[in-house]
């Protein structure tokens, strides 16, 4: 029972609960950014809009499933379900809290906790790129080619950057597991955004960069590339493709608050003055500080125009690569010196 | 999958950014601009061959579909041609209130311009926001002739009706609202990193160069060149009021920029000053019956958002419809300069000039 039944059911919970997310945050990132722009968004589909993801998915699945002449069958089809896959398997291994009593019976909110979860994170993030290049290439146009082209170039500069990020909050914690690196930040009493802020910069940023969102929305760019990597998409198969950059950007959110905010712990866990906040459950502080940088992730979108595509790569590698670097040595060498 | 080195891409005539019907091909080296051509004619409806079958104040109407974002502006300087062609004088007020249109007109076009071109740049906040300042404009214009985009606003020898009571006030509370947003439009863009970024540099032209391609209005006076008619041969009421030129230094797309900003401030500052001196009399000159000019030709050009918008008409002094009209419309001769400022830039810059050249494509095809 305890081997099977509930990791099943904790998949399934976790599983259900990401895709009803993900179709809130549309709805979400469409309120917030005509509240923006003086506008109500969504109005019509239940009240306040609340019920219009829903007529989305409705509408999407049944539009008709159009595959060009000239694409490459397979590869046309595999590509949303390699951009989205990713997107959910990696929720395995976030800590959304630490532990809870359920019917008498101690269940650990993560679906599992493993040595290497962050190499895990990091990997398997990586093949969602394979979605977006694979789609470009095999829809057999002009568009979506060279966004791929762009995303491709995109997605492996970022991600050396925020790897290297990684690897300085590592050294920090001293450890590659999700659950450890909130305890270490439990034990050491800070969060590590306070440790590592210029870590927590370049993630941030690196974020934006790696789930494609604005200002460095390249490879989708609709104004240029007329939506990019999925121009020939339609029905479902868009609709995976949107749903998986969502899905990217609550993974982005959910490991940044995991490394950098304490995951479930409340807001300065080492003061004990502050132990009152202890009432509200871990999990809610976890959500909180995911649902803050989701905002933030809108909001950066509202305002801000968007990168040139030349422009993206010079931030990526000759600002954001060597200061994660030296980021990296900074933190190792204070790191041996302590010891 | 493609065997040449050079991508032919075909940017329109569906392109959400290319204004419009209008079709660039470009020729790329990855993502660089080796060369473009630039298409036309997908909106061409034959105004001008179509204004030689109707009679002249029919032709009012049909300049409205040229500019379609400033039809203002087009109904004043046909109008204008025509009182030219048969030595017309319009009364003082009538041409008060022509200015004081044009200039809101200018707003609102600039307004649509400043939207556009932000969004195209990828802040689409602005979009909303200039759309929302426009809609106010379009408010005044509707009060005063019905009509919210294709106005046929204007009468040969004056205005077709006069102003609606309390309408003057309504103009002044608008050039107030207007003077903090713009505020917020600067906040939004004008020292932001990115904005400078992705226009600096873009699509410099120097001041030879663009008068050599013949550029008018703002693309020309982002260069350097302090070129406008309203002051140089002025025209409705606008050698009564004192106003600026604004010019640009480098005459890239952020110079361009700065340049349509201030001319939002000296519009409304004409604006301002036109509607307090409003000055009392008849709004219609002495028109007779039948409109039917003297055997000749003119041509006259006024200052439209765009740039020099010219009428030249040939009145065989016999029938009622004129024997020969010709338009010379800004954003034709404006896109032009297209091909010469994309070379060498990307892709993503394409969508930035194009919208830093502001044509609209009714106006180019006509």
């Amino acid at each position: 029972m305890d081997l099977f039944v509930i990791p099943l059911l904790k998949i399934l919970i976790v599983l259900n609960a990401t895709l009803v997310g993900v179709t809130y945050m549309v709805l979400l990132e469409r309120k917030v950014i005509a509240w923006a722009q003086s506008r109500l968004g969504p109005m019509r589909v239940g009240p306040y809009g609340i019920l219009q993801p829903i007529a989305d998915a409705v509408k999407l699945m049944l539009k008709e499933d159009i595959t060009p002449a000239r694409a490459d069958r397979w590869v046309f089809t595999a590509a949303p379900i390699i951009a989205m896959v990713p997107a959910l398997i990696v929720y395995a291994v976030i800590p959304f809290g630490d532990k809870a009593t359920l019917f008498g019976r101690e269940i650990t909110l993560y679906i599992t906790d493993i040595n290497v979860g962050l190499l895990y994170i990091v990997s398997v993030a990586s093949v969602g790129v394979y979605g977006i290049i694979l789609a470009g290439y095999a829809s057999n146009s002009k568009y979506p080619l060279l966004a791929s082209l762009r995303a491709s170039a995109q997605l492996i500069s970022y991600e050396v950057a925020v790897t290297l990020t990684l690897v300085s909050v590592i050294l920090v914690a001293g450890s590659l597991s999700m659950v450890q690196i909130v305890r270490a930040q439990e034990s050491a009493g800070w969060w590590f955004v306070f440790v590592q802020p210029l870590a927590f910069a370049i993630f941030f940023i690196g974020g934006l960069a790696e789930t494609n969102r604005a200002p460095f929305d390249m490879p989708e760019a609709e104004q240029e590339l007329t939506g990019g990597f999925h121009t020939e998409y339609s029905g479902m198969r868009f609709a995976l493709f949107f749903l998986a950059e969502y899905a990217n950007m609550i993974v982005v959110s959910s490991v940044a608050t995991t490394l950098f905010l304490g995951g479930w712990l409340r807001p300065f866990p080492g003061v004990s003055a502050l132990s009152f906040l202890d009432i509200i459950p871990g999990w809610t502080w976890f959500l909180v500080k995911s649902f803050v940088f989701l905002y933030i992730f809108i909001w950066v979108r509202a305002t801000l125009p968007r990168y040139r595509y030349d422009q993206l790569m010079r931030i990526g590698w000759k600002v954001l690569i060597p200061l994660a670097i030296v980021n990296l040595v900074v933190t190792g060498i204070i790191k041996v010196m302590l010891l | 999958m493609f065997d040449t080195n050079e991508l032919v891409l075909n940017m329109g005539p569906q392109h959400p950014s290319t204004h419009g019907v209008l079709r660039v091909v470009l020729r790329l080296d990855g993502e660089k601009v080796v060369d473009a051509d630039v298409v036309i004619g997908y909106l061409h409806r034959g105004i001008e061959k179509l204004s030689e079958n109707r009679n002249w104040t029919q032709i009012i109407l049909l300049t409205d579909r040229m500019d379609y974002v400033a039809a203002a502006t087009n109904n004043v300087g046909y109008c204008e041609t025509v009182e030219k062609l048969m030595a017309i004088e319009v009364p003082r007020r009538a041409r008060y209130v022509r200015t004081i249109l044009c200039e809101l007109q200018r707003i609102a076009s600039h307004c649509l311009w400043l939207g556009t071109h932000a969004m195209d740049i990828g802040a689409m906040t602005v979009f909303l926001y200039a759309f929302r300042e426009r809609e106010l404009i379009l408010d005044l214009f509707e009060e005063f002739c019905g009509a919210r985009l294709t106005y046929n606003s204007m009468r040969i020898g004056g205005l077709p009706q006069d102003l609606p009571p309390g309408w003057d006030k309504k103009v002044l509370e608008f050039c107030r609202i207007m003077d903090g947003k713009l505020d917020e439009y600067e906040e939004l863009l004008t020292h932001n990193r990115i904005w400078l970024e992705r226009t600096k540099g873009i699509g410099t032209l120097t001041a030879a160069e663009a008068v050599d391609l013949g550029l008018t209005g703002p693309p020309l006076r982002g260069s350097g060149v302090p070129r406008d008619i309203r002051k140089d041969e002025p025209y409705a009421a606008y050698d009564e009021f004192t106003f600026d030129i604004p010019i640009g230094t480098a005459g890239d797309t952020y110079d361009r920029y700065l340049v349509r900003l201030e001319e939002f401030r000296q519009s409304l500052r004409i604006i301002r000053q036109a509607t307090e001196g409003i000055p009392e009399g008849p709004i219609v000159g002495k028109v007779p019956r039948l409109i039917k000019p003297p055997a000749g030709e003119t041509y006259h050009a006024i200052e439209s958002p765009k740039g020099e918008l010219g009428y030249f008409i040939v009145s065989d002094g016999k029938s009622t419809n004129p024997y020969r009209f010709r338009v010379r419309p800004p954003s034709f001769c404006n896109l032009q300069g297209l091909r010469r400022m994309v070379k060498g830039h990307l892709v993503a810059d394409v969508v930035a000039l194009i919208g830093s050249l502001d044509v609209v494509l009714g106006e180019v095809d006509r």
